[in-house]
């Protein structure tokens, strides 16, 4: 147990202790946490015309007849206008499957890519790394925003396809589904390839020369030995770039088009442009729900990684 | 794994890296464009980078985006840490799955979700939007990303360290200035570094949480771009770019020295004895 090193000397030094934990505890409580608790209560709140735009408020200056009233006011009815409307289920539809198809076409280049860093000499390792880092530190606006110039119409991928003579019409991928896959794939793909990269780094090579020395095939020993061992990097990879696709903003609202529905984008224009503000709460309690099962799933890897490295 | 490359190999990574870095290669060349229609390059010019001094919305958006920055990632530095130390040193305390699932869940929650449910909460409890809030939002976010950087610091380095100070009497706060924090450093810049960037870089979130007078740069961005792509913001981009760029590789650089320098000093020190 790590906090053998340093028992508890005497009283004061259980208060410091419970003073550090309590810090970061409650800001987190504050701040992360208790929010989503309001999301839930103005979701099932009517919309109205005011400041704030959604009623009832609880008014505790009534005592416990404004508590009643508050209560009696909360109703499941934007739900149900969730499930009427088209827009919004299809939405939460077309989320799961860009952001599925997405997290695969990532998968397919970050693995030969992982693949190629851990087999580099050593001293280029740490560059390679860098190399995928990099990109992730620059604004997400603004390299989806580099994709516009070169998606467009009479952007730089058309002049020099339209230039070499491969096509002789424009293609028109801006503002389409496929520009939403390119720019999932782009933005996302670091995350993708740095845990497939660490767990790729690890493998034992004696693994595969045993496998070789017994006659297997390149592709057998890959498929049977450097794939299965790498799984932890694959599954994390693939968490980390589907649970942020589902949800993305900025990627289909500059590149998709009208017909490109994804839940973030309804939500932000629900928001924003209708100002409703509950029926956009509920977008996100449903929104939360989809994810709560991969999110689990990947805080329990995480947590188990930290309990493994102690 | 350490056997050579194959062409394979090298092609993969050709082609991974080009990918990668193409988008942001062709934008800072585009912005060194003389031309008004930003794909038809019409002679060298810096014109754009000019424009942009004089352009007073944008240098406000980039003095607030500055400001922003340097709070949220000071405060989120510390609270992160604080988060990191929760994590790995006080062994179990009730409610810890509660803490680090706090922690870890942020860094995969979608954007829009944070933002709404942080704006609905500062109008519960009354906070007028704008600075304030922007940057409470921004604290909360990115001292979770501090917190598992500060972590994989904590979780790799000799803890014989700071049972030596302790059993020579050194009291605990105190062995946590001499010891710990000066191990944990690098990774605490870095947890700044990366805060910082974070803060700098959000759209989403700030477009949420921020009020009249707190617009800040990627939200000017944003609204021109959504006007379609122009020369200015090439070059407001490429300087982003730019100072993100060396930041990172300068930081990487002093980090590997001061590994050098550890390993040196250890080197020597196991030799004296």
């Amino acid at each position: 147990m790590t906090d053998a090193a340093l028992p508890a000397r005497d009283g004061a030094s259980v208060w410091r202790r419970r003073a550090l934990i309590a810090v970061p505890y409650l800001w987190l409580l504050v701040l992360f946490l208790a929010p989503f608790f309001i999301v839930l209560k103005i979701s099932l709140s009517d919309t109205v015309i005011a400041q704030p735009p959604y009623e009832p408020v609880l008014d505790l200056a009534n005592g416990w007849q404004g508590v009643k009233d508050w209560w009696a006011g909360l109703d499941l009815e934007n739900y149900g206008l969730l499930f009427e409307d088209e827009i919004y289920w299809r939405s939460y539809l077309s989320s799961l499957k860009i952001a599925a198809i997405s997290t695969f076409l990532a998968l397919l280049i970050a693995y030969p890519m992982a693949y190629g860093m851990a087999r580099a000499p050593k001293s280029l390792r740490p560059t390679l790394l860098m190399a995928v880092i990099l990109p992730f530190w620059t604004s997400l606006l603004i390299r989806v925003y580099a994709w516009i110039g070169i998606l467009n119409p009479e952007g730089l991928l058309n002049q020099l396809l339209l230039g070499v003579g491969l096509i002789s019409e424009p293609l028109y991928i801006m503002n389409t589904e496929t520009a939403v896959y390119i720019g999932i794939v782009y933005s996302y793909l670091p995350f993708m390839v740095l845990p497939l990269y660490s767990s790729l780094e690890k493998l034992d090579d004696t693994l595969l020369e045993a496998a070789a020395d017994l006659g297997s095939p390149p592709w057998k020993s890959f498929w049977q030995i450097t794939f299965p061992l790498s799984l932890p990097g694959v599954i994390a990879g693939c968490f980390l770039v589907f649970i942020p696709a589902v949800g993305e903003f900025v990627i289909p609202d500059l590149l998709g088009g009208s017909e490109t529905l994804m839940i973030g984008k309804t939500l932000y224009n629900e928001f924003f442009l209708n100002r409703d503000w509950p029926v956009s709460s509920a977008l996100a309690v449903l929104l939360l729900l989809v994810l709560v099962v991969p999110i689990a799933l990947y805080n329990n890897i995480q947590a188990r990684e930290l309990e493994a490295a102690k | 794994m350490t056997r050579g490359l194959s062409p394979f190999n090298i092609v993969s990574l050709t082609f991974g890296f080009a990918f990668l870095y193409l988008p942001i290669v062709l934008l800072v060349i585009y912005s060194f464009n003389d031309s008004q229609l930003v794909t038809v390059w019409g002679g060298f010019s810096t014109r754009w980078y000019v424009s942009l001094f004089h352009n007073q919305q944008l240098l406000e958006a980039a003095w607030v985006t500055i400001r922003v920055g340097v709070v949220s990632a000071t405060l989120a530095t510390v609270l992160g840490t604080l988060a990191a130390l929760t994590l790995v040193r006080m062994g179990r305390f009730r409610g810890r799955t509660l803490f680090s699932g706090m922690v870890y869940a942020p860094l995969v929650m979608p954007e829009v979700i944070t933002g709404l449910s942080m704006l609905l909460l500062f109008v519960a409890i009354g906070l007028d939007r704008g600075f304030v809030t922007l940057t409470l939002a921004h604290i909360t976010f990115s001292m979770c990303f501090v917190a598992v950087v500060v972590q994989s610091r904590l979780l790799s380095f000799d803890r014989s360290l700071e049972e030596a100070a302790l059993d020579l009497g050194c009291t605990p706060a105190r062995t946590f200035f001499v010891i710990t924090l000066p191990i944990i450093a690098p990774a605490i810049v870095s947890g700044w570094m990366l805060a910082f960037t974070l803060s700098i870089d959000d759209l989403v979130i700030s477009q949420f949480t921020t009020g009249p007078g707190a617009t800040t740069l990627p939200m000017r961005i944003y609204s021109s771009v959504r006007l379609g792509v122009k020369p200015e913001i090439n070059a407001i981009c490429s300087i982003l770019i730019a100072i993100v760029t060396t930041g990172v590789i300068i930081a990487s650089i002093a980090t590997k020295r001061a590994e050098a320098e550890r390993l040196k000093a250890e080197r020597a020190a196991a030799a004296g004895r």
